[in-house]
């Protein structure tokens, strides 16, 4: 479903750039459970980034059902990510002056999703869901944004550090929701982590470093979020 | 200490609304005097025109004065609290580092340099025309000749006393919103107006979020809202008073309006962009098209515009109509003043495309924002 061929990635100007991303070359398929692994300015983020269309490459191609995201315009680029695409970011990045409801509702409404309640309530803030985001832990805005996310019935949902800026008890809870979800709804999932332990959770895991894919396999069983080690 | 001279110059609002200000003011007020100086040599002929000419100085300087200067406590108010939102981290460091609210406050009191340099503008500015705008009020010869003359008391309440009282309320008003508690200030809180609602029909998330962005920043309602009121009375002013004034005075109205309106207008616009460029590029990576982030952001100032216009246009005619039934009642040949609607209707039409044209510049800015960087700017 998800095809990386040759992508590169730089940043900075052309005297002085520095290549982010070297030939990258990727396959993911529908419903795959993928952990993106690497240290810090591997290029992990960089790679999610131009995989779920937030990025265009320098060259080299993303091909989403076969077609070339890399070469949409603007306009169909961001309806690409309205029909496709989930996001939950380590840093949540909800709307300050909107609910719970509100910011989860920002989702649904894109996919014409009525029962978005269900998620809020899948995910614990049937209690919450007139608040507002500072008025929750940080473990409660990330099951926000994953109900946000979710609520957007994506066909891929990307997922950058989710549980960076949580503590053991929060990050499993959340993920144990995300995971359970996934293997309810079927949908694909490829998530950046410098959390090793994580990868036990996934189908396919992906070690990066130095801008290059160094390892890719597959699981062959997942282990649960409250299995693995933190 | 986190507030330099350079923050100074990002107030240039301030300095073009102060220098209006004081600009209109030190004409009217020192023709004013003047005139006064010469009460003993008018004749009983001239003497409702004097009368008359003494009020309408009063007038324009308390009315253009009063409402500038009323603008200018808002928006000074509004780029200190915008500043703390801005420095909140810096400033929450330095609490916790056991600074003393009034030592971190008091160096706000560079905020009122900005009105010492738009005051000293408007001042000389005035001095530089004044030569000009007094032949021109009595370019009949109906009073006796007079020059300008220099007025130290207005020196001092029109420049030195406004800046000391501009760096003091910078002052004032810094202590006020550093009671913030260090906290808050280091993590940040929203400042959105919590209500929780519950029931009743909802509405679209698009809606939501435009009602939210209003809410979140009610003084930006005020400046549209001030901003289409100055350019529908002083736009609709100068085409009527050509008649009852001089040209001059028209052209002066009308560029005070204008300017005030851009500053006004340029000034909430851009805070609209900034201020929601993390939300609306939250929205653009869920695949909310630019047209629908402009319209949830930039949408809900429109009726404060139309309210701002509707009372300009009203504030006007009042205005005139006054001048001439009260003021200018025993003043022969003063024209009839009706309500002027071709006037409203070239203030309605020209404000739509300047409003519109706004509004477009910042649908672009938001359109451009990179999201990329928002992203990390947000970290």
């Amino acid at each position: 479903m998800i095809k990386l061929e040759n992508v590169h990635k730089s940043y900075g100007t052309k005297d002085n750039s520095t290549e982010i991303l070297k030939g990258v070359s990727l396959d993911i398929g529908d419903g795959d459970f993928a952990v993106i692994l690497g240290p810090s300015g591997s290029g992990k983020s960089t790679l999610l980034n131009v995989a779920s269309g937030l990025e265009r490459p320098d060259s080299g191609s993303v091909l989403y059902n076969g077609e070339n995201i890399a070469r949409l315009s603007d306009e169909r680029l961001t309806e690409f990510r309205r029909k496709n695409i989930g996001f939950i970011f380590q840093q949540y990045y909800l709307l300050p002056n909107l609910t719970v409801d509100k910011n989860v509702r920002m989702g649904a409404e894109l996919a014409h999703n009525g029962n978005y309640a269900e998620i809020i309530k899948a995910l614990g803030l049937s209690e919450k869901r007139g608040r507002y985001p500072h008025e929750l832990s940080g473990g409660e805005q990330q099951r926000v944004s994953a109900a946000r996310a979710l609520a957007k019935k994506p066909a891929a949902l990307f997922l950058d550090e989710p549980t960076g800026a949580l503590d053991e008890e929060t990050g499993r809870l959340v993920l144990d929701h995300i995971a359970k979800l996934q293997r309810e709804l079927g949908f694909t999932i490829i998530m950046v982590t410098h959390n090793a332990n994580i990868a036990e959770m996934a189908k396919t895991v992906i070690r990066m470093n130095s801008g290059k894919i160094v390892e890719q396999y597959g699981n062959q069983t997942q282990k649960t979020a409250y299995e693995i080690g933190w | 200490m986190v507030i330099g001279i350079k923050d100074v110059f990002k107030l240039i609002g301030m300095i073009i609304i102060s220098a209006c200000a004081v600009f209109v003011c030190t004409l009217f007020l020192n023709y004013n005097i003047d005139l006064r100086g010469i009460e003993s040599e008018i004749s009983a002929q001239s003497r409702a025109l004097f009368d008359a000419l003494v009020t309408m100085g009063k007038v324009i300087s308390a009315v253009s004065g009063g409402c500038l200067l009323l603008t200018s406590v808002v928006m000074l108010c509004f780029y200190i609290k915008h500043y703390i939102d801005q420095h909140r981290q810096e400033l929450g460091i330095l609490k916790a580092l056991g600074y003393s609210k009034f030592r971190i406050a008091r160096g706000f009191w560079v905020f009122g340099l900005s009105v010492l340099i738009g005051t000293a503008i408007g001042f000389a500015g005035a001095h530089c025309l004044m030569p000009k705008f007094y032949s021109v009020q009595n370019e009949d010869g109906l009073l006796p000749a007079f020059d300008p003359r220099f007025h130290t008391e207005l020196l001092l309440f029109l420049v030195i006393l406004p800046t000391a009282a501009f760096a003091l309320m910078s002052v004032g008003y810094g202590l006020i919103k550093l009671k913030t508690p260090v906290l808050e200030l280091l993590k940040g809180k929203s400042t959105a107006n919590v209500k929780h609602v519950r029931g009743g029909e909802k509405p679209t998330f698009l809606r939501e979020m435009k009602s939210a962005t209003v809410r979140s920043r009610k003084s930006l309602v005020f400046f549209i809202g001030f901003a289409s009121f100055c350019y529908s009375a002083m736009v609709q002013m100068s085409l009527c008073i050509d008649k009852l004034a001089s040209e001059m005075m028209a052209l002066m109205t009308l560029m005070i309006g204008i300017i005030l309106a851009f500053v006004t207008l340029f000034i909430a616009a851009a805070t609209i962009v900034r201020s929601n460029a993390k939300s609306v590029s939250i929205m653009r990576v869920f695949g909310y098209s630019g047209k629908e982030c402009s319209s949830a952001v930039l949408n809900g100032y429109r009726p404060a515009a139309v309210i701002g216009f509707a009372v300009g246009s009203a504030y006007q005619y009042l205005l005139l109509k006054i001048a001439v039934d009260v003021m200018f009642k025993d003043v022969e040949n003063v024209p009839e003043f009706d309500f002027n609607f071709r006037a409203l209707i070239v203030a309605a039409v020209s404000f739509v495309i300047v409003y519109e044209a706004v509004i477009f510049f910042c649908s672009r800015r938001l359109g451009k924002l990179s999201l990329k960087q928002i992203m990390l700017d947000a970290e």
